[in-house]
Order: structure tokens, then C-alpha cells, then sequence
């Protein structure tokens, strides 16, 4: 009898919990923003008392799990094309923008000191230059110290959006790169790892690595990356001023969703491996979205700064008013 | 009457097993549909993983994670089945009773060592050694291959010892009283004797060294590209689907089950055919 009253209870606890959790606001998708969506969402939720509940576990999952409408909300990394995006019943718009690093583990070469031209990014990754003497990678770095030793690429095991924006990058370089989620990698030596973690500590482990990662992981672990040269000619190091002056020149207009991929923009001062990362909404839940705008019109009002702590750049101030704008064409806001 | 309930009990717990059998069969099997029309026996032999832009269809070939398997597993076993026989031996027939206790402890806890620690072990500490000794990235074939015979060590060895420890006392004693040395007591008494038991204990071991996920993804590369030397990094059938799984959709995630389907079948074949093959023999 007690043994009956007991399940009766956790029953009961169960459905409780159940209707609890249907308040909640449910997203999923995008890794690459996964730390800054959790900062906003706990600080949404001490300022409103709502919750939002982001899991990060990839851009395709999320596009999967909205399609199925598995989810109130989804992350991608990777921009639809209004094509899709209709025939799949979705609205979308770019929430944040980041950035891509090429980290590296070479004994001897500090943060910042490696300077990778254009075309020694697409020697390294396509091949062509096998080893860290090659001619096309000293040019730039006289008074470095490379060795003759293989290079060894560090990549992404599992599909990602973070593969599809660095590939956007190398497909403006060499037209020959697949822009892709999981391309096959032609380059001498590859080893893959799976997520940005994984990629990370594939290159903090083999000597003569070189790897691109998110640039949060970079500071979190404090690994050495590369000055990259942008479409001006100039070597930029990845700081959150040099992500801010490339999300400048982004070309957003809610006429075609707000698709747009940023790599690669013009500018001086630009860093070139930018990405912006998107929301995807389905058209047909009027209300769940409007709460879910409703959050993301706070995170753009009150999140710039832990934003950038993290290493994001926010969207510059005319595109969070093109979104809302768009929001209240679609009534959504 | 509670007989009664007992004997229908187990009889359901021993069917429960046959029917989970054929239910995940028949689930990988349906699921595997899509890419089997699309690719048929070629997807065996075919070595490109690629998924197109809108992620709808693209091309997909099981022959690298087949083959990084077989490979992979057959290093695991090359190195711990002598292994292992050493240490059962020495266990049983050599050690003091002792150092047999407590080293069979230790062997034992190693087998309750979960996967990932191994395989975190491996990345961070084993790996460089490799890198130093045999070159190569450190990650790779050869690397994946050790780690994974250390962890079915445990397995085969116990087992072994186990099975050698039930040679009776009396088969022994007459052998040495023959005359025989240690040595011939081992390779003519106690080997013939817990065959059964050895064989029980490599092809446990064998199912373990074909399904291993965790500690295999971070040690192997994960990369679709087929090994030319020992140590080039490559893939393996759980490797591919524990890293695709998430953001797979349609074709991709049919050939997923096919690949699957494919690691069910072969380790069903190994499996029953050493089964069928040794215990044939002991027969006789």
C-alpha cells in the first residue's frame, strides 16, 4: 500500500513538473553561440523571473528539431536561404556575431606572432605546403623560427557551423573549397576532433598542429593564434575590436530573412573569419514567438555587455532595429 | 504454484533476449532502407562520407570505418591475447597465493575503469608517447589499437583465470607425478582443460574491442581517410556514428543505420563463427 502511495506521488510530482516546464521557452541548436545564449538567458531570467532553456548540441540538430517544431526556438550557424526557409514555414534573424581562430601549437611561437597570409592558409589547408618552413609561410614570418616538420590540420569530426563559416572563408580564398558543414579535408595530415572542445585539445596535444576553433575556446585555454591577412592585404589579430569593425560592414535586410554570410568583409581593420549566427522560428506559433522575440529583444537591449565579455560582437545598433522591424511585419513582436 | 511462476519467469527473461535481438535487427534494418536502395552492396567499398549543402541527400560509403574496425580491433587483440594468457597463467600456476589476490584485484578494478577515462588517459598522456616512440600525430590507428587491448585485458584475463583455476587438482597432481614440467602441465593439462573458457573469454573480449566508442573517437582522428601507415589517424563504424549522429538528417541518417547495420552483422558473424568453430572442436 505504501509502495502504491508512493508512485501515486511521484506521479503527481512528475505531472507538476511537467506543467511547470511548459512555461519555459525551449531552444536548441548552434554550439558556436552557446555560451553567450546561456549568459542572457540567466540574466533574462533574474530580471523577468522567465525561463529560457537553450541546449547547444549543433546547428543541423537545431534545423532538424525546429522543422519537426521538437523545439520553440532553434540556433544556426549556418543561414538559410529564403527558399528554404519557406518551404519549411520559418522565419529567421542574426542574434549575435563571433569569430573564428586559427590556433596552433608550435614550440617557440607566441600568441600573435604567426602571420598567415591568404595564400599560406590555402597552401595549409588544401596541402600544398606540407611542412611549417614552406616558402609561402616564411615570407610572412622572417624573424620566426618554423621548423621542418610536418604541419598536422586540426578539424572538426562532427558537422558544424563553425566548418561551414571557415569554409565560407576558404572558398573566398581558393574558389576551389567546398563550402560545407563536413567537407573532406585534402590536406596532408588531418586529424579531427568533435566539437570546438575536441578540436582544442587536438591541437594542445600534437606538436606541429594547427586548427581552427571558436574564438572563446582560445581565451579559455589561452592557446596561441594566428594573425590572419584580411581582404585589404593587412594582418589582423583576433580581438573583439577587430570582430567589431568587421560586423561593420555585414549587409542585413529583412527583404530576403536576413540572410547574409559576413566572412570574409572589406575594411582595414576588419579580422576576416567573422561568422553571424541566427534564430529560427516556425511561422505558425504566433504566441510562443512573440515570447521568444520578446527575449531576444531584451538580450539585444541588455546583453551587449556580457556579450562581448565572452567574446561576441553585438549587432550593430541599425540591424537589432531592422529585426524588430521585421518582427512586427510578420506580427510577431 | 510459485514453481510455476518462477519456471514462466525465466522462460520469459530467456525469450525477452531473442525478441530484443530481432527487434533491433528489424529496426536497424528498416531504418537502413533509404540508403540501401540508394547505394546498395557499393556502399561497402565506397570510401567518400559526404553530405550535399541542403543536408538532403549526398554521397555515403561505409568502406573507411569498416575497414578502421577491423583494423583497430585485430591490433587490440594481436596485443592482448598473449597477454592475457601470460597473466592468467601466472596467476593460477606461478604467482604466490598472495600476489595472485591482490594483482587479481587490481586486474579486476582496471576492468571497472570507464571508457572515457581511458580514452582522456590516452589523448592527454598516451598519445605524446606514441607520437615520441613510433611518430605519427600521436592520435591514430596504432594508439587506439593499445588502448583498447588494455581495456579488454581485464576481461580476457580474469575470465581466463577463472576457467584455468577449475582444472582439477588431481589432473595436475598425475602430470606432475608423470613427470612432467610446469611448462608441459600448462600447455597439456590446464590449456586443454579451460578452452572453453579462453575462447568464452576472446570473444567477449572481441565484441567489446568491435563496439568501442568512447575511448576509440579520442584516440583514432575521427578522419574519413583510409591508414597508409600504422599510425595515420582513420575512423571506425562507432567512432563515425557516436560524432554524425547529432546532426544527421534523411539519407545520411539511413546510411548511419545501414553502417550500423552493418557492425551488427559482422559482429554477429565473428562471434557466432569462433563460437561455432572452437566449440565444434572441443566436441570432438
Amino acid at each position: 500500500m505504501t509502495m502504491k502511495k508512493i508512485i501515486t506521488a511521484a506521479l503527481a510530482a512528475s505531472v507538476a513538473l511537467t506543467a511547470v516546464n511548459a512555461d519555459e521557452l525551449k531552444g536548441r541548436g548552434a554550439s558556436f553561440p552557446g555560451p553567450v545564449y546561456k549568459a542572457w538567458t540567466s540574466e533574462y531570467f533574474a530580471a523577468t523571473g522567465k525561463k529560457v532553456n537553450y541546449t547547444p548540441t549543433g546547428s543541423g540538430d537545431g534545423i532538424k528539431s525546429i522543422k519537426k517544431r521538437m523545439v520553440d526556438f532553434a540556433g544556426s550557424d549556418k543561414p538559410l536561404k529564403p527558399k528554404a526557409l519557406r518551404k519549411a514555414k520559418l522565419y529567421m534573424f542574426p542574434a549575435v556575431v563571433g569569430s573564428i581562430v586559427l590556433a596552433y601549437n608550435l614550440d617557440g611561437v607566441k600568441d600573435g606572432e604567426l602571420k598567415l597570409s591568404r595564400a599560406a592558409i590555402d597552401a595549409i589547408f588544401t596541402g600544398k605546403a606540407k611542412f611549417w618552413d614552406d616558402a609561402v609561410i616564411v615570407k610572412n614570418n622572417e624573424g620566426l623560427k618554423l621548423p621542418h616538420e610536418p604541419i598536422t590540420t586540426c578539424v572538426r569530426a562532427d558537422k558544424s557551423g563553425t566548418t561551414f563559416n571557415f569554409t565560407y572563408f576558404l572558398n573566398k580564398i581558393n574558389p576551389e573549397f567546398k563550402v560545407s558543414k563536413k567537407p573532406t579535408w585534402k590536406a596532408g595530415k588531418v586529424v579531427a576532433g568533435k566539437s570546438n572542445s575536441g578540436v582544442s585539445a587536438n591541437i594542445q596535444q600534437i606538436k606541429n598542429s594547427i586548427g581552427y576553433i571558436e574564438y572563446s575556446y582560445k581565451i579559455k585555454l589561452g592557446l596561441p593564434a594566428a594573425q590572419v591577412e584580411n581582404k585589404e592585404g593587412k594582418f589582423i589579430n583576433p580581438t573583439v575590436a577587430s570582430f567589431q569593425d568587421a560586423a561593420k560592414y555585414a549587409t542585413w535586410t529583412a527583404d530576403n530573412d536576413f540572410y547574409a554570410v559576413i566572412g570574409d568583409p572589406a575594411g582595414a581593420t576588419s579580422y576576416p573569419i567573422v561568422a553571424a549566427t541566427f534564430i529560427l522560428l516556425p511561422e505558425e506559433k504566433a504566441q510562443k514567438n512573440k515570447e521568444v522575440t520578446a527575449f531576444f529583444d531584451w538580450a539585444f537591449k541588455n546583453g551587449d555587455k556580457a556579450a562581448a565579455e565572452l567574446g561576441y560582437v553585438p549587432l550593430p545598433a541599425s540591424t537589432k532595429d531592422a529585426i524588430r522591424k521585421y518582427w512586427e511585419a510578420k506580427g510577431i513582436k | 504454484m510459485s514453481g510455476k511462476l518462477f519456471r514462466n519467469f525465466s522462460f520469459l527473461s530467456a525469450t525477452l533476449s531473442f525478441f530484443l535481438l530481432v527487434g533491433i535487427f528489424a529496426i536497424l534494418f528498416t531504418y537502413a532502407q533509404d540508403a540501401m536502395h540508394a547505394f546498395g552492396i557499393d556502399f561497402l567499398f565506397n570510401e567518400t562520407w559526404e553530405a550535399d549543402e541542403d543536408d538532403e541527400g549526398g554521397v555515403f560509403g561505409g568502406f573507411i570505418p569498416i575497414v578502421g574496425t577491423l583494423l583497430s580491433t585485430i591490433i587490440a587483440m594481436v596485443i592482448a591475447t598473449p597477454l592475457a594468457m601470460g597473466i592468467a597463467i601466472f596467476l593460477t600456476e606461478i604467482a604466490s597465493p598472495k600476489i595472485s589476490k591482490g594483482v587479481s584485484v587490481a586486474i579486476e578494478l582496471l576492468a571497472a575503469i570507464p571508457s572515457i577515462i581511458y580514452g582522456m588517459w590516452g589523448l592527454f598522456y598516451f598519445a605524446p608517447i606514441v607520437q615520441k616512440t613510433v611518430g605519427g600525430d600521436g592520435v591514430g590507428l596504432l594508439t587506439a589499437g593499445i588502448v583498447l587491448a588494455i581495456m579488454i585485458i581485464p576481461f580476457m584475463a580474469s575470465i581466463t583465470r577463472d576457467s584455468m583455476n577449475t582444472t582439477p587438482l588431481v589432473l595436475k597432481e598425475s602430470a606432475y607425478a608423470m613427470g612432467a614440467t610446469k611448462f608441459e602441465v600448462i600447455k597439456d593439462v590446464i590449456m586443454p582443460y579451460a578452452k572453453g573458457g579462453i575462447i568464452g573469454s576472446i570473444i567477449l573480449a572481441l565484441g567489446r574491442a568491435l563496439g568501442e566508442t568512447m575511448a576509440v573517437a579520442f584516440l583514432i582522428g575521427s578522419v574519413m581517410s583510409l591508414p597508409h601507415r600504422i599510425t595515420d589517424p582513420t575512423t571506425s563504424i562507432p567512432v563515425l556514428l557516436a560524432n554524425n549522429f547529432a546532426e544527421a538528417q534523411d539519407l545520411e541518417m539511413s546510411a548511419m543505420y545501414y553502417l550500423a547495420l552493418v557492425l551488427f552483422v559482422v559482429s554477429f558473424v565473428i562471434i557466432s563463427a569462433a563460437k561455432f568453430y572452437f566449440f565444434g572442436k572441443k566436441a570432438k
